[in-house]
């Protein structure tokens, strides 16, 4: 069996990949599938650490979080779509009118 | 296998299942006023269930939630602020041409998710309430499209709202890795004893408190906060705001306080420096702020600030039963004021975001005196001026801290304090001094949440001895 550490460092890595994406792409879409790489991440390490400790708890949240994350797509891809009816672009950087 | 004691959570499951119908009676209802009224209705079925609740205690559903004083408190304060915001929103979305029977139903599944969070008791049940509170509130945010402003609030919030969602499952996976479990009370005697990896789980209760400070606000995750309060419907924000930082405030408090007193010589020194950070930057950008939307936003985040202090002595025994009670204080104040002061906002407040400058306030002392002596009232309190909720809540935190022994943190309280007396007496002197005409809308729900919410804020100023003593009975429950 592979060393459990492994796994841990892997999901760490995935979840350090998914929280750079969200700060520097500039794309709702693209932004949108970093927090999905964040989310599964945490999958990982939770599917990992029932191993160690011959729980079923982390995996069952797992399909928890996995419902969760579908609830969020569907109101993010609803709000990208309503965006984009009205200004016919969902660059981040034109999404503008509020600051001060 | 333990009876599951739907007992414990009837309010909620009452809010839900009102909730769920109300979604689909909708469907058949002409006039959305009657949808508003029957979520009013489900509300206060379910705040007289809250009430009747006082004085119990128990667990259920295998030790995932639990009913103590301090969820009874904080779900008749939620119950209460999801009243506030429908009576806010009733004569708003007419107005403003929103008027959408989901409105309703959203705000009633946002409150399930608040009243989810004040009773968790496992991280997991922590995050699933934290999800069902936010995703309803990303949908009424964008809620004035195609307004575009209105939608921009709505991505923004989404995005930075699924980002701290996922700090707060990585943070509970490594919890979850460090101790074997995501229970509180599991994770706290594998803690204190010691049999837990402790890099894991420091970094796991760090990574839930980034996640919660999102939601709650906190510098230095405050960025969204500006932007959504301002492009969201009014009455949406009202909502938000009293509603999301309660709730997120009492997840912290009970994870914190429950799951990881161990971990407390590590955590009390950031809870210092958010607190701190979180106080002196929203007071002093709010400085700049011309338009009040903006300024009541960053003067959410520098209440954000006030409320942290009552962390900050979370691992001192002989101390944090105060601090938090000072901490619930605060929170009623901070929720009564904040609704009062967007009722006033939202009085004012024109077709496609016209009436929102402060300079729209002048003249408003001599054409509505009730009106303005309101707003004097509320900004009083967010300053903290007697004679005011504001000044007995920030009392209570400050000797709170003080007597954890953070003296240097109390006085960066009141130094901030005296700050945002400057902007906050801005609105107070426009409103008086300068000529102007304004027009507000005459709707008798907003009146009474305005009138309420001041005469409210004055009288138990002069009283605070029951409420915080309410405070105090609910906290001791929690250890």
């Amino acid at each position: 069996m592979v060393d459990v550490a492994y796994y841990v460092a892997l999901s760490a890595i995935l979840f350090t990949i998914g929280a750079l994406g969200v700060l520097i792409r500039r794309n709702p879409l693209i932004i949108f599938m970093s927090v999905e790489l964040m989310l599964n991440a945490a999958n990982l390490a939770m599917v990992a650490f029932t191993r160690v400790y011959t729980v079923l708890e982390g995996q069952i949240f797992v399909f928890f979080i996995m419902t969760v994350a579908a609830a969020e797509v569907a109101v993010g891809l609803a709000l990208i779509v309503a965006i984009f009816r009205t200004k016919h672009s969902i660059n981040i950087d034109e999404m503008n009118n509020l600051k001060g | 296998m333990p009876p599951l004691n739907f007992s414990v959570i009837l309010p909620l499951l009452v809010l839900t299942v009102w909730a769920c119908l109300l979604l689909f009676l909708d469907l058949f209802i002409k006039n959305k006023s009657i949808t508003a009224l029957l979520a009013a209705l489900g509300l206060v079925i379910a705040l007289g269930l809250t009430i009747s609740q006082i004085g119990s205690s128990d667990t259920g559903f295998n030790n995932m939630v639990v009913l103590d004083g301090f969820s009874t408190f904080i779900n008749a304060l939620l119950l209460l602020s999801g009243l506030f915001g429908v009576a806010l929103a009733y004569g708003y979305v007419k107005r403003t041409g929103i008027e959408r029977g989901e409105y309703y139903t959203l705000l009633l599944f946002s409150v399930t998710g608040m009243m989810l969070m004040a009773q968790a008791t496992d991280l997991i049940v922590v995050f699933l309430a934290l999800e069902l509170l936010s995703i309803p509130l990303y949908v009424l945010a964008a809620f004035a499209r195609p307004n575009a402003d209105s939608e921009e609030a709505g991505l923004k919030y989404f995005l930075l709202g699924a980002f701290s969602a996922g700090f707060v499952v990585y943070g509970i996976a490594l919890v979850f890795g460090a101790t074997g479990s995501t229970n509180l009370s599991v994770i706290m005697n594998a803690a204190s004893s010691g049999t837990s990896s402790l890099p894991l789980l420091t970094i796991g209760s760090a990574l839930i408190l980034v996640g919660l400070g999102f939601k709650v606000a906190a510098v230095p995750f405050h960025m969204w906060t500006p932007d959504v309060y301002h492009g969201a419907p009014s009455a949406v924000t009202a909502f938000m705001a009293a509603g999301a930082k309660i709730a997120g405030f009492a997840a912290l408090l009970r994870v914190f306080t429950l799951a990881f007193p161990s971990l407390s010589s590590d955590l009390t020194p950031i809870f210092v420096v958010l607190s701190a950070l979180t106080m002196i930057i929203g007071n002093l950008v709010a400085i700049a702020q011309t338009n009040i939307k903006r300024l009541l936003a960053y003067s959410s985040i520098a209440h954000a600030g006030y409320i942290l202090m009552a962390f900050v002595p979370y691992g001192q025994q002989s101390v944090v039963a105060t601090s938090v009670a000072a901490g619930l204080f605060y929170l009623v104040s901070y929720a009564l004021t904040n609704f009062g002061a967007w009722a006033v906002v939202i009085a004012l407040e024109k077709a496609e975001g016209k009436g929102l400058e402060i300079a729209d306030y002048a003249g408003l002392g001599r054409k509505y005196p009730a009106l303005a002596a309101a707003m004097t009232v509320f900004m009083l309190s967010l300053i903290g001026l007697p004679p005011t909720l504001g000044l007995v809540g920030k009392f209570y935190l400050f000797r709170a801290v003080m007597a954890g022994g953070y003296t240097g943190l109390a006085i960066i309280g009141v130094l901030t304090s005296l700050i945002s007396a400057y902007y906050y007496l801005r609105v107070v002197v426009t409103m008086y001094m300068r000529e102007g005409e304004p027009e507000t809308a005459n709707e008798p729900w907003l009146n009474l949440t305005w009138a309420v919410s001041a005469i409210a804020t004055v009288v138990i100023s002069l009283v605070p001895q029951f409420l915080f003593a309410w405070a105090s009975s609910a906290v001791l429950k929690l250890f």
